[in-house]
């Protein structure tokens, strides 16, 4: 359910999230690149997962759609930090 | 006598998809384009290292997580738009005004980041940082002005005394563009200014 609480608590998880990112992304850590780098990614679309399954109200949406955007969400994330990793 | 049941609501079992369907597809679309643009990010920093580590420091993370945390915002409001306005509640238009507020905000950070990064002597053609730089987050900026003419629409649609067919659709539409914003620079935030 689409609720005005439950909305306003992923807004709270996005913040917190974006504040951790920063704080582990910042520049004292950028010899432990490895480990870091992947995480910031991570949690990146982690956040893009909420922003689709709760603002964008993909959570109550057809399962074709919802699959869809799961998906990219997945692939997205692993091409990503497989190509940072690798490359 | 019987009483008549209610049917069970066919969106409950089959879900509802915001917006339309053809909606989505530009939607989708847009979104494997930027993972296009992600990509070429990181392949351009496992040649050359050196170049992010040395561009990246004339960005400000503190303006780009300035303007993460304002798209955030105007996220809320405008999912919270699309909630009041479904109940026709009189508030849903000032929800809607508060996200083209934090739109204004959010380009008003980029000028100054644009401006501040050009008074450095860094533009487009600097490096291939700053060309990818100046690129993805314009071509980004742009979908800010899109979807702020949308937010403009959409507060007037969500007035509770707006009678026009398919009004709850359009709002919805104009809501998930928005949260495409939100989204896409989420992921721009972190792999311009924060992965080295």
């Amino acid at each position: 359910m689409i609720t005005r609480d439950r909305t306003l608590l992923v807004w709270a998880i996005l913040v917190l999230a974006t504040l951790a990112s920063w704080t582990i992304g910042d520049d004292h850590l950028t010899h432990r690149q490895n480990v870091v780098a992947p995480t910031v990614i991570a949690i990146a679309f982690i956040k893009v997962r909420f922003v689709g399954l709760q603002f964008m109200e993909l959570r109550e949406a057809p399962l074709l759609l919802r699959a869809a955007f799961e998906a990219y969400v997945a692939v997205a994330a692993l091409v990503l930090i497989v190509l940072y990793l690798a490359y | 006598m019987t009483t008549l049941r209610e049917a069970p609501s066919p969106t409950k079992r089959e879900g509802h998809i915001p917006g339309e369907p053809g909606l989505w597809i530009m939607l989708l679309g847009d979104m494997v384009v930027f993972a296009v643009f992600f990509g070429t990010i990181l392949v351009l920093r496992g040649r050359h290292p050196e170049l992010i580590l040395s561009s990246q420091p004339a960005l400000h993370q503190g303006l780009g997580v300035t303007n993460t945390l304002v798209l955030l915002t105007s996220s809320l409001l405008v999912a919270n738009g699309v909630r009041l306005a479904r109940a026709r509640d009189a508030r849903a238009p000032r929800l809607f005004l508060g996200a083209l507020a934090c739109a204004v905000v959010f380009a008003g950070i980029k000028a100054i980041e644009y401006t501040d990064l050009g008074t450095n002597g860094h533009s487009p053609g600097t490096n291939d940082f700053f060309t990818y730089y100046f690129v993805f987050t314009g071509i980004h900026l742009g979908h800010v002005v899109l979807g702020s003419v949308g937010l403009i629409v959409a507060s007037r649609l969500a007035r509770s005394t707006h009678t026009g067919r398919n009004r709850d659709s359009w709002l919805e539409g104009i809501a998930c563009f928005w949260h495409l914003v939100d989204l896409l620079w989420i992921v721009l935030f972190a792999l311009l200014y924060l992965v080295h």
